[in-house]
């Protein structure tokens, strides 16, 4: 099956010349040149894949072209060069019927700052794509109300955006994107302007909805210990270039430059890897008296198997079948280092 | 010279100031002041000017693209030209909507008569629409303001109607009403339609911007003459001057509204699947809601500001009976007009703002009747209010007072007024005569003097040197250029007592301005009542203000001056409130742990970060007090205003010399614009506040 979005050496260069600097570029883009010439450059090269289903974290710092990047791929921006397929159509190509039906049907996004319509209350919001797109008023009100249950803010339906805390704003815009029920789900630092423990309670019931409604997501952020706790893949760029694009225990493990070691260095490992970048082959020796799975974050286990001090099988979750064991000393390698 | 010390110079703007006022004392009084001289007085080459657009108005008129038109009374095709039936169509059609809305209100036979034949109408005498009685009107203005935002609104709507009608106000009150009802909203359209494709289209904002900067700043008094050359007398014109002033606010503030608006919502809005239209309606114009609507508010007051104005070209209502009045020297019944106006603006003010600030609540579950109670109440006591009038005519012989209270019938307290101002006149002779006189010899004249005796060459150098200290060559070219113009022009001198006056009047307005702002500003409490108080008296439609100084100065240039400086005052007041809150709560605290003192807080933290916001605001001042000061020509004085107002009874060439005379008032507001606003910006960038 092909993946539901594709990206094949995307470019976005801003500035008058862009187009013909590309050109004669042959591909091989120099920020500093570009700069010099008057053109700043947002995405450089971007090949990748997202599947059906994934979560592809894109984490930089700002200006590192990750917003323009997502930008690009739902078309708010075009792109100077490159394809960029959704659902193995080529979005560069579309016309602007195309691309408002496109939108309709298959995405949604949200915003970092909200982006709510103030004129609109909180319900009247959320029905908002639906009622652009032709749908009545009775049936749109009745699909939005399943919305505000759905990210729990029954009660609140015809509050204005303005008497909502940030959270609660937020979670109206995740409602509204969700509104029409796309299969591909942009969100562009979605949790950034929140505080720290409203994030986490964000992030919580992030995951909560995905884990419900398994979309194809785009998750762009600044923080690297939010797209550890998020993502499927996370892709790491740098002015405009991706630097790493893996999963979050194969960059925290072998980070392929020194920007994401920068990054990694201090997190903690037993926080992000999963049983299975550690553990050792079947052992026969292994002890019955309980089991940890495969995909288990370190963190989450560590102590149980450290009480038991006894080698531990490690099951597949899908079928619970034995695919290796783990031995205490390996825990505490991870935990205390050496 | 030591070397560095001219870098000093070079980094210092003071030194390089007083260095330029150096300058400017040696040539001048260094020129010899003769005719012959170019350095005293440049020659008046630009002569032509007013007679060229002379020319080009009666081309438009009567020669150019001539059409074939059908004259039904000749019953013969004659060749008129296509830009006079233009303007005649415009005419008609605005007199056309301005009537039937008078009409549905005031009652008459001049809609009916459209529709049937003149004989008809004249053999039928009931064939006439009947008029809203003022009791009805005055439930009407209850209702509404009760609908927008509660009981209070109510009552000042209806006991602001209540008054003018009792006071005899109602015809002009509702002719003047039905001329704003009219001329808004072709503002409105016009503005947002212009705002809008300014928006879109960033070549056409920059296109618009000078023409919008001269539209504002002109005096209202020069677009009268070319209208009444292009559209003749009548409510239209009247109308067609307010579109032109009132307009520009609109589009600016549909501009500034949109450009307000977050990307990431215009993202959102093409997220959800918006097509070009619904983004523009769904999305773009309901975000801008509020700036939209206070661009409306600015629209109402402009109408209500220019209806004396309008009346010099045939506008009927209050404005008409103000100006006779005024005329007359009757300071009662002038201010009884004046108050009407002033309650009229009142009203629509806060019931705009209150529809701004008004949501609809799209949940409520009521039935009809519930829905439109306050709807259906007005319409039965319009039914009940219009039988009990009908039939109580019989009762009256002359006057039915149920339907109106004529104004020589209505409550009158002019004579009290007059009382008040005669015996204010009686005791204070003396004291306000001397007061009078000593500016005007002491204060005023020498200062005339002085402008009338300045070389151009010294003008020149001090404008463009001040633009060139400011901002760069550009900025001095601009404003030389815009000077230039009026230098090669026959009225100079006449620029200069304008420019005498306007900066007197801005000087003293500024010093006001920023006292009071810095008194009452610091605290939150003083600066919110002060800005309340700049609200109430911005309602006020300007020409008001001269009614009490004529009074108490008689005709003289300390009037005009004085109405100037109140009426300028609240720009700069409000700009410096809003200048000293800008201060950040942080560097107050820093301050008082430095153990500032209260004066060395003002002169050293607020005045400072204040500084490019009371600019801004002295730029407003320049416009209010030049509009006063042209204004002012209205009681005579003897500055380009006059020659503008003279040009009323001229209609021979009265248009050229009039729009000549407008653009150069326009174009000293803008070089002092230009100077002010850059002076502005670069403390902003100095600051790190841009």
């Amino acid at each position: 099956m092909s993946p539901t979005i594709s990206c094949d050496s995307v470019y976005k260069i801003f500035g008058a010349n862009a187009n013909k600097l590309l050109a004669d570029s042959n591909g091989s883009v120099d920020a500093k040149q570009f700069q010099e010439a008057g053109c700043i450059v947002g995405v450089n090269n971007a090949s990748f894949d997202v599947e059906k289903g994934e979560m592809l974290v894109v984490m930089g710092l700002s200006g590192s072209g990750k917003s323009t990047l997502l930008r690009c791929i739902s078309r708010l921006t075009d792109a100077t060069a490159g394809k960029i397929l959704v659902d193995g159509e080529d979005i560069c190509l579309m016309n602007n019927k195309q691309l408002v039906e496109l939108r309709r049907e298959k995405m949604g996004m949200v915003f970092q700052n909200f982006a709510l319509l103030p004129h609109k209350t909180v319900i009247e919001n959320i029905a908002f794509p639906l009622q652009v797109k032709g749908v009545g008023t009775e049936n749109s009100m009745y699909k939005a109300l399943e919305m505000v249950e759905l990210v729990g803010l029954k009660g609140r339906e015809n509050y204005f955006p303005r008497e909502l805390s940030g959270g609660q704003q937020q979670r109206v815009g995740i409602a509204r994107s969700l509104a029409v029920e796309p299969d591909i789900w942009f969100l562009d630092e979605p949790f950034s302007a929140l505080d720290p423990l409203i994030r986490k309670e964000m992030q919580d019931e992030f995951l909560r909805l995905q884990g419900v409604l398994n979309k194809t997501i785009m998750f762009v952020t600044h923080d690297f210990d939010e797209a550890l706790r998020l993502a499927d893949r996370i892709a790491i760029m740098k002015d405009g270039i991706i630097e790493q694009l893996d999963t979050p225990g194969n960059i925290v493990l072998n980070p392929a430059t020194d920007y994401v070691k920068k990054f990694t260095e201090d997190v903690p490992r037993e926080k992000v890897l999963k049983i299975e970048s550690i553990m050792d082959p079947k052992d026969t020796n292994a002890s019955d008296n309980f089991k940890v799975s495969k995909d288990d974050i370190i963190e989450s286990v560590a102590e149980k198997i450290l009480n038991s001090k006894e080698i531990i099988k490690v099951i597949d979750p899908k079928d619970s079948s034995e695919v290796g064991s783990i031995n205490p000393s390996k825990v505490i390698k991870v935990l205390f280092g050496g | 010279m030591d070397k560095n010390y001219l870098e000093t110079i070079r980094n210092s703007k003071p030194a390089q100031f007083g260095i330029l006022i150096f300058i400017f004392l040696i040539l001048y009084f260094l020129i010899p002041q003769s005719e012959n001289n170019y350095l005293w007085r440049l020659p008046s080459v630009l002569k032509g000017i007013p007679l060229a657009i002379n020319n080009v108005i009666f081309n438009a008129l009567y020669e150019w693209f001539p059409l074939k038109v059908w004259d039904p009374v000749f019953e013969m095709y004659e060749e008129k030209a296509a830009f006079r039936e233009f303007t005649k169509a415009v005419s008609q059609g605005l007199l056309f909507l301005i009537t039937v809305v008078r009409e549905l209100l005031l009652g008459g036979d001049k809609i009916i008569d459209v529709f049937v034949s003149d004989s008809w109408l004249k053999e039928n005498d009931w064939l006439s629409w009947p008029a809203l009685p003022w009791t009805a009107t005055t439930v009407g203005a209850f209702l509404l303001g009760y609908q927008l935002n509660g009981i209070r609104l109510g009552l000042l709507g209806g006991i602001g109607a209540l008054y003018i009608s009792v006071f005899g106000n109602y015809v002009p009150s509702i002719q003047t009403l039905s001329f704003v009802l009219i001329t808004t909203p072709i503002c409105f359209v016009l503005g947002l339609s212009f705002g809008i494709w300014g928006y879109l289209d960033k070549k056409v904002e920059t296109a618009l911007q000078p023409v919008l900067n001269v539209m504002q700043t002109m005096p209202q008094f020069a677009y009268l003459v070319p209208i009444i050359a292009l559209f003749g007398l009548g409510d239209h014109a009247g109308s067609i001057a307010t579109i032109i002033i009132a307009t520009p606010p609109m589009i600016r503030n549909t501009i500034l509204g949109l450009k307000r608006i977050s990307p990431e919502v215009v993202e959102a809005g093409l997220m959800s699947g918006c097509t070009k239209p619904q983004l523009l309606f769904k999305v773009l114009i309901p975000a801008a809601r509020r700036d939209i609507l206070n661009g409306v508010n600015t629209v109402i007051m402009q109408c209500l500001a220019m209806v004396v104005i309008a009346s010099f070209v045939g506008a009927k209502g209050l404005g008409l009976n103000l100006k006779i009045a005024l005329n007359s020297l009757k300071i009662g019944k002038a201010a009884e007009a004046g108050l009407c106006i002033v309650i009229i603006a009142v009203i629509l003010d806060r019931f705009t703002k209150a529809w701004a600030d008004k949501q609809k609540d799209y949940f409520e579950n009521l039935t009809f009747f519930q829905r439109y109670k306050l709807l259906i109440i007005f319409a039965i006591s319009v039914v009940i209010f219009s039988i009990i009038a009908f039939i109580s005519g019989g009762y009256f012989d002359k006057i039915n007072y149920l339907y109106v209270i004529p104004i020589e019938k209505g409550l009158t307290i002019a004579h009290y007024i007059d009382g008040a101002v005669d015996w204010v006149w009686e005791t204070f002779f003396y004291s306000l005569n001397s007061f009078n006189k000593f500016l005007l010899t002491q204060v005023l004249g020498p200062m005339k003097h002085a402008y009338l005796g300045m070389p151009v060459i010294a003008t020149f150098t001090l404008a463009m040197g001040a633009a060139y200290i400011v901002g760069n060559a550009r900025t001095a070219l601009i404003v030389g250029g815009m000077l230039l113009f009026i230098a090669l022009s026959e009225y100079w001198d006449r620029a200069l007592i304008t420019m005498y006056m306007g900066s007197f009047a801005v000087i003293m307005a500024s010093l006001n301005g920023i006292i009071l702002g810095s008194i009452f500003g610091r605290t939150e409490r003083g600066g919110r009542i002060l800005l309340s108080f700049c609200d109430f008296f911005e309602t006020f439609p300007s020409f008001v203000y001269l009614i009490p100084v004529i009074f108490l100065f008689n005709i003289t240039d300390t009037s005009v001056l004085i109405a100037a400086i109140v009426y300028a005052t609240v720009p700069a007041t409000r700009y410096t409130v809003w200048g000293l809150k800008s201060v950040p709560l942080s560097l107050h605290e820093a301050g008082t742990m430095s153990g500032v003192s209260a004066f060395q807080r003002w002169t050293n933290i607020e005045i400072p970060i204040a500084f490019p916001t009371v600019m801004l605001g002295v730029n407003q001042t320049v416009v209010f007090s030049l509009q006063m000061v042209i204004l002012g020509a209205l009681i005579g004085t003897e500055d380009l205003g006059q020659i503008i107002f003279g040009a009323l009874s001229r209609t021979k060439d009265g248009a050229g010399v009039a729009l000549t005379l407008g653009i150069f008032v326009s174009l000293i507001a803008i070089c002092v614009d230009v100077i002010v606003r850059n002076w502005a910006e670069e403390r902003k960038k100095a600051l790190g506040l841009a």
